[in-house]
């Protein structure tokens, strides 16, 4: 029971780490500075209620057929995935969708060979750097002629966020949510917590919490990523976006040894006290666990900690849920509200076998999920993923989702995830999910050795 | 094969002249075997060989090439991707996992050696002795060697987690602050894993011994309870001996399940944080998203000279068995 529920899990929370941050995009290439020179990715995003998507003719077809590959695996978003392709076979002539889905981690490992050998005509991907990588490759078909039909019903930040480096539309963004720090109102309310802006606010809360008898911040990090977000938020607080993207890139000569990084190193050692015990063999779903059963008081994650919520079983633990920006460390870079907010795209291969035949239904369907309503049907499946285009129905959005569309509204810079803003060989198992493991072994530790370390692996990389 | 020829031979020599003077006219080196003999022979040697050199001996030599590039499963191979033995000099100087791995390998093997192997040996003396509900306690130890190694990672996983697991729990610490983290903690989850690697290595080994066991002629222990042996010195002496060829299967069984671990420390948490192994090395690096399939193939050709020890050994005493 427990264990094929937990198999599920570990498949569910890789799909949907990934699917968190992509908005950033490729933060490490040229469009660093373009991206800047968008700010506040809140701006397009609160703009968003505006016209329906614009439909076009001459590129796309009815009827006929066309194949998908997804990676949505866990039993919400796969739900959602077969309600949409439904839903286009309703709406195209009856499109024939052979829809191919494959365990998320497995997708994931195998994308160089599956978009070299024969994939499907149309994929599910992260926005990003990763998107960029397989376009520069000229693995991935650009799409401007749809990108074109429906970008009015996007905003600016999404726009950047599908663009190659050869400024061709590779994408289309279907959903995004945001990482904040997670806490339970009733707990809360109980016990006369206050929301802390300012990082001593912060552990004061902590060691309140503790002496309160509660784990202060749920922690879980068997899985390696989820200690990236900490890492990701710190720096940005820190050191800011800039050298955020710098240094996950390696651009402009940014190296790991820098001490500006010990210095979040240090920061983080404040807090590590506070964390679950045991907080290494624990997965992700454990530590939403500890917060849904009032264990724990705080919990810094995705908005997908609401589907382990929802997965109790309980609307009223659902209902109890609530989050806040992670608190001002009293830098100037406290101005950005700077914080992880990854995209989910719809892309189309190069090699698909089919994708001649298909083209035209290939594109139609890229232009039903660029609809507000396409998304919302994928997002009642699965409530962790706001929609992104611009008619999508807000009104039925709960609190929690509408307050998730604010503070990323809020946010002057917003990044993607680690593991999708830096190239994925680093961000591993072999690279920083272990050596911050590492860290976290020895918190309090001089991590002069361990930064070293960290260089020394990536200067080990080959070009990307 | 080798034998046919050799009886077939003395027959075909009484008529050497007669066919000696056939070969000569045509010119063509005497021969042996008849054209039917030479077809047969080539299917049988060239058709294994085929497959072998396709199958085993292209990817390993494809493996040691792939070990000098910087390839990333992406696009050709180009000159530009030949750097020389630079995997090699980082695997061994800067990498940080590569001699963890290699140690935590080496403790795997000692582990089975000393501690899984020689239990699942004695488990298997123990129900040798025709004692009550033996085919029970058989079916009882056996029945982890049928699932996946997989499924057995799955299983030990859920056992040893810290908060909702068995094992905490049942020790009454899944509530504390110092909860013993079995998987979490690097100086102690290889030897969690290595227990829930035992579980299933003991009934394997034990199922093996036993059919050895079974097939020991009874009259030699007869015998030896006749001249006055001590169980434990009838088993010394005469039934171990006896099984010399079970026992190199033993050897060789736990050093290859040894080279081989993977499964269950990938399930756990992706081999890492004190559960590198080489087998896992070589997947994070070359088959993952991360796809560096030139250093994963370094690593590789270090785990085919590691993994050929113990083949070249296994070999050599076949062979010289054979001879």
């Amino acid at each position: 029971m427990g264990d094929s529920r937990e198999a599920k899990r570990v498949r569910n929370r890789l799909a949907l780490r990934d699917a968190a941050l992509n908005l950033d995009l490729d933060l490490s290439r040229r469009d660093v500075l373009k991206i800047a020179g968008y700010g506040s990715l809140a701006a397009f995003i609160a703009a968003c209620g505006g016209s329906g998507g614009g439909t076009t003719s001459g590129i796309t077809a009815t009827g006929g057929k066309m194949s998908l590959g997804s990676y949505n695996t866990d039993p919400g978003s796969k739900a959602g995935t077969q309600a949409i392709v439904d839903a286009f076979k309703a709406a195209n002539g009856g499109t024939k969708v052979t829809l191919n889905t494959v365990d998320h981690g497995t997708f994931q490992n195998q994308i160089s060979s599956y978009l070299q050998g024969t994939p499907e005509d149309v994929f599910t991907w992260f926005s990003g750097h990763r998107m960029r990588f397989f376009a520069d490759k000229g693995l991935a078909t650009p799409i401007d002629d749809v990108w074109d039909a429906v970008k009015s019903n996007y905003t600016s930040g999404f726009e950047a966020s599908i663009k190659g480096n050869d400024g061709k539309a590779y994408a289309i963004p279907t959903d995004y949510y945001p990482w904040a720090v997670f806490y339970r109102k009733d707990v809360w309310a109980a016990k006369g917590y206050n929301v802390p802006t300012n990082w001593d606010d912060f552990k004061a809360l902590c060691a309140k919490m503790k002496s309160d008898g509660l784990i202060p911040i749920a922690f879980a990090d068997k899985d390696g990523w989820p200690a990236q977000g900490t890492f990701d938020i710190l720096n940005l607080r820190m050191n800011g976006y800039d050298f955020h993207v710098n240094l996950l890139t390696g651009q402009n000569g940014q190296k790991w040894t820098d001490p500006k990084v010990t210095a979040v190193f240090k920061k983080w050692s404040e807090i590590t006290q506070y964390y679950s015990p045991a907080f290494a063999g624990l997965t992700w779903e454990q530590g939403a666990d500890q917060l849904l059963r009032k264990q724990a008081g705080m919990y810094l994650l995705g908005l997908f900690v609401s589907d382990e919520f929802k997965a109790s079983g309980s609307q009223a633990d659902v209902d109890q849920l609530d989050f806040f920006a992670f608190p001002h460390l009293g830098t100037q870079y406290d101005a950005e509200e700077a914080l992880d907010a990854p995209i989910d795209v719809f892309m189309m291969t190069k090699k698909s076998p089919t994708l001649n035949s298909d083209l035209g239904q290939a594109k139609a369907f890229l232009e039903f999920m660029a609809k507000g309503s396409t998304q919302v049907l994928y997002w009642k499946n699965a409530p962790g993923s706001i929609p992104t285009a611009n008619d999508a129905d807000t009104s039925q959005y709960p609190a929690l989702t509408k307050k998730a569309v604010q503070i990323v509204s809020n946010a002057k810079k917003i990044t993607q995830y680690f593991d999708r803003d830096s190239r994925p060989d680093y961000a591993g198992p072999n690279g920083m999910q272990g050596f911050l493991l590492k860290f976290l072994s020895n918190p309090s530790g001089n991590t002069t050795t361990l930064q070293q370390q960290m260089q020394a692996f990536w200067d080990s990389l080959p070009a990307e | 094969m080798a034998n046919t020829t050799t009886s077939a031979a003395p027959a075909r020599t009484q008529k050497a002249p007669e066919a000696g003077a056939l070969v000569a006219r045509r010119k063509r080196r005497y021969t042996l075997l008849t054209r039917h003999d030479k077809i047969l022979l080539a299917l049988m040697v060239g058709v294994p060989l085929t497959l072998d050199v396709l199958l085993i001996w292209g990817p390993t030599l494809a493996s040691v090439a792939l070990s000098f590039t910087n390839w990333q499963n992406i696009g050709p191979i180009t000159g530009k991707n030949f750097v020389g033995l630079k995997n090699y000099q980082f695997m061994f100087t800067g990498y940080t996992l590569f001699w963890p791995a290699f140690i935590h390998n080496l403790i795997w093997l000692a582990w089975l050696t000393l501690i899984a192997t020689p239990l699942g040996m004695f488990f298997a003396v123990l129900l040798d002795r025709e004692m009550r509900g033996t085919r029970i306690y058989q079916s009882v130890f056996f029945l982890p060697v049928v699932l996946s190694l997989v499924v057995v990672g799955f299983i030990w996983d859920l056992q040893f987690a810290p908060t909702d697991g068995f094992i905490n729990n049942a020790l009454g610490t899944a509530k504390s602050a110092n909860l013993i983290d079995w998987l979490g903690n690097p100086r102690i989850n290889l030897f969690s894993i290595l227990i829930a690697t035992s579980w299933r290595h003991i009934g394997y080994i034990m199922i093996l011994y036993l059919a050895g066991l079974k097939s020991v002629d009874p009259s030699l222990r007869e015998a030896a309870r006749v001249d006055g042996a001590t169980e434990v010195q009838t088993f010394f002496r005469v039934v171990l001996p006896v099984m010399a060829p079970i026992n190199v299967i033993i050897v060789v069984v736990t050093a290859i399940e040894a080279l081989r671990a993977f499964d269950i420390a990938f399930i756990i948490n992706q081999g890492k944080n004190g559960l590198e192994l080489l087998s896992i090395l070589i997947y994070n690096n070359s088959i993952s998203e991360a796809s560096l399939v030139g250093f994963g193939s370094a690593i590789a050709v270090i785990l085919l000279l590691i993994s050929l020890v113990p083949i070249v050994a296994f070999l050599s005493r076949v062979m010289r068995t054979l001879a």
